[in-house]
Parts: C-alpha cells; sequence; structure tokens
C-alpha cells in the first residue's frame, strides 16, 4: 500500500485530526498528513503533548490519530494510563517499530523488544500492521476504539506502508 | 492572594460559555468547590497536560473561548506546550498559570519558577497577549483583558496554601467528559 492510499484509507474511516512526534518510519505519512488539509497534523514536541492535543482534539468531536515512534512510549504511559484510558477518549495511536528482531541501533533494542508487551501490560489494544493488508490492522484498531472507548495501537514496521 | 480567590474572580468574570480546562490536584479541586459547572474540564492525572488539552480544543473549535488553568509545577512539566501553542497561535486561548513557587499538591516543594520569567517565555514563543497579576487589583485589570484576541498567557501570582476543607472532584472521569463534550459539541 502507497503512503497516499494509506492517509486515503484513515480519511475514509473518518480520521479528521492527526499530532504526533516523528520517527523515519513515518517519514512519509507525516509528510503526506502535513501537505494534505484532511487530516490536519500539528507537530507536538513530545508524545505526552500529543496525547494531550489529541485529547482535546477528540472532546471538540475530532477523531485524531497520534504518531509517534516507541521509543516515545515512554513519554506516552502516564497520559495513556491517567488520562485517555481513565476518561474513555479513544484515538488511534500509529506507532512506528524501531528495534523489530534486533536489528537496529542500540538505543532502539531494549524498546524494540518490548514494545507490545508494554502496550499489552496497560491493556491498550495492538495490533501491528501487515504488508500484506494494512486496512486489517486499522480496522481492528477502529473496532477496539469503539468498543472500549480508549486508544488503541497500530504498529507499523518499516517498509510496510511505501 | 490566595489561590482559591484568584480563582474565584477568574470563574466570576465568564460567562459560562467558556470551555475551562483546571490541571490536576488543588487547582481543580478548588475550582470544583467554588463553582462546579459542565464546561470544566477537571484533570486527576496527566499532570502537565492543560495547555495542550488546551491548544487540541482551540484548534478544532475556533468559535469557543478556551481557557487552561494550572499551576507553575504543571507549565514547567510541559514548556514545550508554550512553543506549540504560540506557533500555531490560536485567537481563542488563553492559558493562565496561577504560581505558587511550590508543588502544593504533593506537600510543598519548592519549583524553580522563582527565577523563570514565565511570562518572557510566552511572549518570546510567540503568544499576542501576555500579563502577570500579582495582586487582587492587578488580577482585576487583568481580567478585563481575558477577551482579547490570544493566545493570551496570564502569570498570575499566588499565595501557598489552599481552601480549608476542601473536598475532591465527586464526579467520575467518564461523567466529566460527557457533560463537558456535551457543553463543547452538543453530543
Amino acid at each position: 500500500m502507497t503512503v497516499a492510499e494509506f492517509c486515503l484509507m484513515l480519511k475514509r474511516y473518518g480520521f479528521n485530526f492527526s499530532t504526533g512526534v516523528p520517527c523515519s518510519i513515518l517519514k512519509d505519512i507525516i509528510l503526506y498528513l502535513s501537505s494534505h488539509s484532511d487530516i490536519p497534523y500539528i507537530p507536538a514536541t513530545r508524545e505526552d503533548e500529543a496525547l494531550g492535543i489529541a485529547t482535546g482534539a477528540y472532546l471538540a468531536g475530532r477523531k485524531p490519530i497520534v504518531l509517534m515512534q516507541n521509543s516515545g512510549l515512554g513519554s506516552a504511559i502516564n497520559p495513556l494510563t491517567s488520562l485517555d484510558m481513565l476518561y474513555k477518549i479513544p484515538m488511534l495511536l500509529l506507532i512506528s517499530w524501531r528495534g523489530y528482531q534486533g536489528k537496529d541501533a542500540p538505543e532502539h533494542l531494549i524498546m524494540g523488544e518490548v514494545t507490545i508487551k508494554l502496550l499489552e501490560d496497560i491493556s491498550i489494544p495492538v495490533q501491528v500492521i501487515s504488508k500484506d493488508d494494512p486496512e486489517e490492522a486499522i480496522l481492528a484498531s477502529i473496532k477496539s476504539m469503539e468498543e472500549k472507548q480508549i486508544p488503541a495501537a497500530a504498529i507499523l514496521r518499516r517498509g510496510i506502508i511505501e | 492572594m490566595k489561590r482559591y480567590e484568584a480563582i474565584e474572580m477568574i470563574s466570576q468574570s465568564l460567562n459560562g460559555n467558556e470551555l475551562v480546562i483546571s490541571s490536576t490536584g488543588m487547582i481543580s479541586r478548588e475550582l470544583f468547590t467554588i463553582r462546579d459547572a459542565p464546561q470544566n474540564f477537571y484533570m486527576i492525572g496527566s499532570m502537565g497536560l492543560a495547555s495542550s488539552i488546551g491548544l487540541g480544543l482551540a484548534l478544532s473549535l475556533p468559535e469557543k473561548q478556551i481557557i487552561a488553568i494550572e499551576g507553575d509545577g504543571s507549565i514547567l512539566m510541559n514548556m514545550g506546550s508554550i512553543a506549540t501553542i504560540g506557533h500555531f497561535a490560536p485567537k481563542n486561548l488563553i492559558h493562565i498559570v496561577l504560581d505558587n513557587g511550590t508543588h502544593d499538591s504533593t506537600g510543598g516543594q519548592a519549583t524553580v519558577s522563582d527565577t523563570v520569567k514565565l511570562e518572557g517565555v510566552a511572549h518570546a514563543a510567540g503568544y499576542r497577549l501576555t500579563q502577570t497579576a500579582a495582586s487582587k487589583e492587578e488580577l482585576r485589570k487583568a481580567i478585563t483583558r481575558l477577551s482579547q484576541q490570544g493566545p493570551a498567557f496570564f502569570l498570575v501570582k499566588v499565595e501557598e496554601g489552599g481552601l480549608e476543607g476542601m473536598g475532591r472532584v465527586l464526579h467520575s472521569p467518564e461523567e466529566i467528559k460527557n457533560r463537558f463534550q456535551k457543553r463543547a459539541i452538543g453530543i
């Protein structure tokens, strides 16, 4: 799936606001969102700030996406657990997976190994986006968001959306 | 000026159509005790994010006046938010920092706000209106400027300590969200 097809799919499912902190895996998606007004992208300084901005957008009736690198999960845990899960504020977390299968720069290896487990430990629904059918993970995430009214994570590895 | 006196003066000046985000801890508890209202979003966690939630609301509801109230400890945790707000400069966002120089909700530990010129930071980041109020008289004057074009940053110097016998917010987080959202967008 191309970046444009992926972003148009997100638009088709009603997402209409995005914020986050960049990652090289997400760079083309962020570039696309930044240059198209359908899903405006607000660059945040940190992942927790991004979750705050997305929460405000949700309260204002938007359907937000938060993009971040998995290294930023550390900054995101507190607002996920004490804001969005607590107040029942759903949003799509599009999280890149650095350190996947232990093949990456050293700073990504520990977080890369525990990314899925960390999300599962705090009971955030998590899906890994596949190359064959990227829509499947997004649909499953939307289903979780609607059923549980909390954020759901879709994990993006390098080379899946091009 | 006590913190609750500042909160009382600010809330009395509002017409009820504004949406208010109040920071976790004593500020939300005092606002709840002084004037509970569905348009108040009381935070009970995620310290530091009041102004970020305010930014998300302000960008999405440009016709609504958004007021984020937090303490010095809270804004010092999320100084990046000042940069993002200054950059996007929503006209409808008012950012109020009640500065008592301490983390009052956790036992009065000192913050570093006494040496940091927070109003200057907001001004440098691009807020259109910044003002410091160190007395009730100054706050009264500052309040008359609340309707001016934002983003506005009001640094209100308050004393340590809070309202005696103050309760906790009695609504559940989900109730707070639901009634706030109803006021924000009518659903």
